[in-house]
């Protein structure tokens, strides 16, 4: 079995990799194995970067990008919860609504979230309407089968406690079922926004005329890869903030919690 | 009047194909505001008759009628208090003991007076506002006897409540049990494995066999109660340090301890 690293070996043994990463890098440049165009150095991403904070590239500025991106993520994912965990609670506690849903649902779970990129294109158009669907095709399915999974999981001496004290299917399933998922539920939101949140570029960059997926596509275009770099360090980043945002968010619901 | 009526009860479970009979032909009636205990060894079932009461579990053969109406459900007429507590822990002790009220159409003034009125009784004054995880197990249960208490129920039902408790904290809520029911009387059927409990508490002890389980004896321990004037001792000490306690608690281990050994054997 591998022991556990101390932490002071984990953080030399992370700047080292870090350190290792940029030298290869800059190294790679120095032995010229690659034309400039094409392999920027970590520095000359960094000014592009800056650069792109004011000059707009594809009509737009970075920042403004960034913006169009997170609208079009959040009204996908913002969908994809509102229905989702609704849905997945009630399938949990009407076997009937379970019975229904369930086939239809996983038989159109499987289908990746970027095939959905044509028909939300001819049915919804490019503007806001074809990429909040590829958004929620990306971040439903955790976000009801997390929230399903939740409520179907609850320790029966709740329900039981519940249906003992006269408490009706609409209260339990707001007061008991949804308390109860909240852990399955979060987990789902944060696979289900990471989902939604490749989606997202994933969509952009076949339909969309702004955002981050049109960005960078564009600026393989136009051969700069500087710009591309950015575009691909800053979706990352904001996949960090929204995951760290949801786990704020955890924390804030469970702060009652027994750990 | 609400009185608990068993009438040839039987339980089957299926288990691997196999049909386990685990109640056999039980026949028990609860008088209205009579508290009965039953006691038997692990397995016999006892937990089963009062899950049939309460509506949670139902009879294979045989009828379980509260109020002369058979039992189709759980409902608040009939508050159960659960061995493992079952607060629900994203709930306040306050919001707990409301959460049953809130469905029986009383106004909120009401309810407010009515759930002050048992948290004092049940000792929990200052902690309104507090979740489950942060009391001791004893004000857990506590929280859920005034839960069950505030519904007002015509019938509680209690599945070995104390079960859970340090044996100090025991002791502490059998004696506040006997001064609740003394004082404010319901149909009880009160589940236990623990014969002190069964004969301090209660009006009568229903005697179980092991599996299947059978009415073996019921004892009558309120006519000795009443006669010894065993509630004139607040301390649940000096009640069991009575002759006449020990004698129908002697008499009930007996019984019981035959159970054991047959079981083992």
């Amino acid at each position: 079995m591998k022991k556990a690293l101390s932490r002071q070996h984990f953080w030399s043994l992370t700047i080292t990799g870090t350190i290792g990463f940029f030298a290869f890098w800059y190294l790679a440049r120095a032995l010229h194995f690659s034309p400039p165009q094409f392999l920027p150095m970590p520095h000359e991403v960094l000014f592009k970067l800056v650069d792109l904070m004011e000059k707009p590239f594809a009509g737009a500025t970075l920042p403004e990008h960034m913006i169009a991106s997170l609208k079009r993520f959040g009204m996908g994912f913002g969908l994809a919860v509102l229905v989702g965990i609704p849905l997945g609670l009630s399938m949990g506690w009407f076997r009937l609504l379970d019975d229904i849903v369930t086939p239809l649902f996983d038989s159109v779970r499987f289908i990746a979230p970027v095939a959905w990129v044509p028909f939300a294109a001819l049915w919804f158009g490019t503007g806001i309407g074809g990429p909040t669907l590829i958004i929620f095709a990306g971040a439903f399915p955790p976000c009801l089968i997390n929230a399903y999974r939740g409520a179907r999981n609850v320790e029966v001496r709740f329900l039981e406690a519940a249906s003992m004290l006269g408490v009706g299917s609409f209260k339990t399933i707001t007061e008991v079922l949804f308390p109860a998922a909240v852990p399955s539920i979060i987990a789902g939101l944060r696979i289900g926004a990471g989902l939604g949140w490749l989606s997202l570029v994933g969509a952009e960059l076949i339909v969309a005329s702004s955002g981050m997926g049109n960005l960078i596509v564009r600026a393989q275009s136009a051969l700069a890869t500087d710009t591309v770099m950015v575009g691909m360090i800053a979706i990352g980043a904001i996949g960090v903030v929204i995951d760290i945002l949801i786990r704020r968010i955890e924390k804030l619901l469970l702060r009652h919690r027994n750990a | 009047m609400a009185t608990i009526k068993f009438s040839d009860v039987s339980r089957v479970f299926e288990r691997d194909g196999k049909d386990f009979l685990i109640l056999d032909n039980i026949n028990l009636t609860v008088q209205d505001e009579e508290f009965v205990a039953i006691v038997g060894p692990s397995g016999c079932g006892k937990t089963t008759c009062m899950r049939m009461a309460a509506g949670l579990e139902f009879p294979s053969s045989g009828t379980v009628k509260v109020n002369d109406i058979q039992v189709s459900g759980p409902g608040p007429d009939r508050a159960v208090v659960f061995q493992q507590f079952a607060l629900f822990p994203w709930k306040t002790v306050y919001d707990n003991i409301d959460f049953g009220l809130r469905g029986k159409g009383i106004i909120k003034e009401e309810r407010e007076s009515l759930i002050a009125h048992y948290i004092a009784l049940m000792n929990l004054k200052g902690y309104e506002s507090a979740y489950p995880h942060q009391l001791s197990g004893g004000m857990q249960q506590r929280v859920a006897i005034a839960r069950a208490y505030a519904l007002n129920p015509q019938v509680l039902l209690m599945d070995e409540p104390f079960g859970a408790l340090d044996a100090q904290t025991r002791v502490v809520m059998q004696e506040e049990l006997v001064k609740l029911a003394r004082k404010n009387p319901r149909t009880v059927l009160f589940i236990t494995h623990a014969v002190e409990e069964a004969v301090y508490l209660a009006d009568r002890v229903v005697v179980m066999t092991s599996r299947p389980g059978k009415i073996k004896e019921i004892l009558d321990v309120k006519s000795v109660r009443e006669a010894e004037k065993w509630d004139q001792h607040s301390k649940i000490e000096d009640v069991m340090d009575q002759e006449s306690f020990v004698h129908l608690r002697t008499r009930i281990w007996k019984s019981l301890r035959e159970e054991h050994a047959g079981a083992d054997h």
